[in-house]
């Protein structure tokens, strides 16, 4: 708490500086949730500032800000010092933006994996990384003996439990017999946590442990126990090289240069963006060759159908803890649906946290 | 499956691995406060003796080097603190708070460049009795030395405290500086040592975490472990075993509450998560209801400013 301070005392000395000399120049800001060598959600944001810059564009960016009021502070900071448009980076930072954006009318601003869009400078982005829980559900189902597979979850919003959907589906398909265990966390970041909770899921049965949440603590205890895991947000291959099967990487980077360009060139229009495998925002590292050849192909193939539209992550018939129908035979899970997903499909244990 | 008593050997054995740097820190705390000195700085020291273990570690390559130097950069920074509380006779609460203010500052900064660097595997004693023994095997070894140091560690602070000249000395300088003073005794000397100790001990338990429990370099990665190590002297009303117990029931139940996830147990998981604060504070009041011994364990001029008139 007092660290945040201490930073945001410095950032606001320096956004003072800044604001003195700049208000000819196009400049871009982000706001982090983590620090930027998570390795994880943080570091590939900030990847996708290094490419803005490396496009000629000046950029700032504010690390490991807390979602809720001090969010506001920060955002409005960056909009106050001539900042012209402005990536806000978690699903928290939705209402700090959309109030920030009121007060600014001449400031673009673009939230992350948000759906409010109050005010005509705001846009929404997101990618389908069901799309990649469902690979991940495949392999995982194949791989596991005990048919246990190990989830550690963040909090309870759409986003998380659309990923628990996502994969429970893929892997009932190829193993009937799957079990998924869930451990909530209730933090984004917090290593120790996130490795207690790998190791309660391990020593509850689970072979397998997948995460939604941003540090490489627990492949790190995969590792150790000798289960598989699955690296989030980037390559997390090299701290666990022989316990990840694949990463879901998220490649913002095409996006931010794409969106900062037309912003500055004046032809920056509100919109909802939500790219998936298709369109590269979502990505797969490479896979182990511990999953053997066929299954290998068999995943690139997924993986291909996905992109191409052929395959969809939630194909009905979806059935909810209680079994009522959630999507029909034959049809496919609408984007409104998705978005504001909130209940189980059959087959995962527990209730959702309230 | 899991209730098996192979299972809950497993169990007790990462409970106590995850007490480890509570303990290591309010150990160290507890002699702090026994002099009659309050160190609100646990985390800022316990965060820098992990950075400084860490970048040591990844700098010489060598553990040794690593643990004692994560011990002595937690000395260096209570060296600040005990200049300004000691020397310039500040206020220890306000100073105290500024420690951790600073040291997490500075731990983020030292740390810019060991970030994502994966750590290294620390050695663990006597692996092989860990796998053969059932039951007993997790729970007495495969553990790293610093535990087996971290679980005698409050038997030696008990001994000390009670039985040796100089654990009657530190007894004394916090009970009643005037007094010891007026016997001959240096209260600052005494004070000076007992405020380095205690950021040795956290500088240690600082290591633990970023060399053993979760081997890397995260900013913030103490994630609030030194205030409920603070917590945890008060409400063990000052005495070494209670630390320990207290430790143990707080890691207890953080690992438990994720296992009862785990296992699916129809708890709201808000409510298991508050479990760990509520039920060591429950436990702590009643073991320590005895208001004799309270009285005799608690120094009565803590946190006050000591200074000899010339």
């Amino acid at each position: 708490m007092y660290k945040n301070f201490f930073r945001y005392l410095i950032s606001a000395i320096f956004l003072l500086g800044f604001s003195v000399n700049s208000n000819a120049d196009f400049k871009v800001g982000f706001v982090y949730v983590g620090p930027t060598g998570d390795h994880g959600w943080t570091f590939q944001h900030h990847e996708g500032r290094n490419a803005v810059e490396a496009a000629g564009i000046k950029t700032t960016f504010v690390e490991s800000v807390p979602e809720g009021a001090d969010a506001e502070r920060v955002i409005r900071q960056l909009a106050q010092s001539g900042h012209d448009l402005i990536f806000t980076t978690s699903f928290g930072y939705m209402d700090p933006t959309n109030k920030v954006a009121k007060d600014f009318p001449n400031v673009k601003f673009e939230h992350a994996t948000g759906y409010k869009r109050e005010h005509s400078n705001v846009s929404t982005y997101s990618a389908r990384f069901y799309e990649g829980r469902t690979l991940l559900g495949h392999i995982a189902g194949k791989m596991t003996k005990t048919n246990t597979i190990g989830y550690i979850a963040s909090f309870p919003i759409p986003e998380v439990i659309r990923g628990i959907n996502a994969m429970t589906l893929a892997a009932q398909k190829v193993n009937p017999n799957i079990k998924t265990k869930i451990v909530w966390v209730f933090t984004w970041y917090d290593p120790g946590k996130e490795a207690e909770a790998a190791q309660a899921l391990i020593d509850q049965g689970a072979d397998v442990i997948m995460q939604h949440t941003d540090s490489t603590a627990p492949v790190q205890t995969a590792e150790k126990a000798g289960v598989w895991s699955f690296g989030q947000a980037s390559d997390m291959q090299r701290f666990a090289p022989k316990s990840i099967l694949t990463s879901i990487i998220d490649d913002w980077a095409p996006y931010y240069v794409e969106r900062a360009i037309a912003a500055r060139d004046g032809k920056w229009n509100q919109q909802d963006t939500w790219h998936g495998l298709k369109e590269g925002m979502v990505a797969m590292g490479p896979y182990n060759s511990a999953m053997g050849a066929d299954l290998v192909k068999e995943v690139e193939q997924l993986q291909k159908d996905l992109a191409s539209g052929k395959v969809h992550s939630f194909t009905g018939p979806i059935y909810d803890q209680k079994g009522n129908i959630l999507v029909a035979e034959g049809k496919v899970a609408d984007d409104g649906m998705l978005a504001g997903m909130s209940v189980y499909v059959k087959g995962v244990e527990g209730d959702i946290p309230k | 499956m899991s209730l098996e008593i192979s299972f809950i050997g497993i169990l007790i054995g990462s409970i106590m691995a995850s007490s480890v740097p509570l303990i290591l820190a309010a150990s160290g705390e507890l002699i702090t406060e026994r002099s009659g000195v309050l160190n609100l700085g646990v985390e800022g020291m316990m965060i820098i003796g992990a950075i400084s273990g860490f970048a040591l570690m990844v700098i010489t390559d060598n553990l040794f080097i690593a643990i004692v130097g994560s011990m002595l950069s937690g000395v260096i920074i209570s060296l600040i603190f005990g200049f300004l509380t000691q020397s310039l006779l500040t206020n220890h609460v306000a100073t105290g708070l500024a420690l951790t203010i600073f040291g997490i500052g500075l731990s983020a900064m030292l740390g810019k460049n060991f970030v994502g660097i994966p750590g290294k595997e620390f050695p663990i004693l006597f692996s092989s009795l860990r796998e053969s023994i059932p039951f007993f095997g997790p729970i007495l070894f495969g553990h790293s030395i610093i535990l087996y140091f971290a679980f005698t560690l409050p038997f030696l602070t008990n001994y000390f405290l009670k039985k040796t000249k100089l654990g009657l000395v530190v007894r004394a300088v916090g009970d009643s500086p005037v007094s010891a003073s007026n016997q001959g005794i240096n209260v600052i000397l005494v004070r000076y040592c007992c405020i380095l100790y205690g950021g040795a001990m956290c500088g240690l338990a600082g290591a633990y975490l970023s060399l053993i429990y979760t081997p890397q370099w995260i900013e913030n990665m103490t994630a609030g472990r030194g205030w409920i190590a603070l917590a945890l002297v008060v409400f063990a009303t000052w005495s070494p075993i209670k630390v320990l117990i207290g430790a143990l029931i707080f890691g207890g139940i953080t690992i438990l509450q994720l296992h009862m996830q785990a296992i699916g147990f129809r708890i709201p998981v808000q409510f298991l998560s508050a479990l760990p604060y509520l039920m060591t504070i429950i436990v702590l009041v009643v073991i320590s209801r005895d208001s004799r011994k309270i009285k005799l364990n608690t120094p009565t001029s803590l946190g006050r400013i000591f200074y000899k008139e010339k």
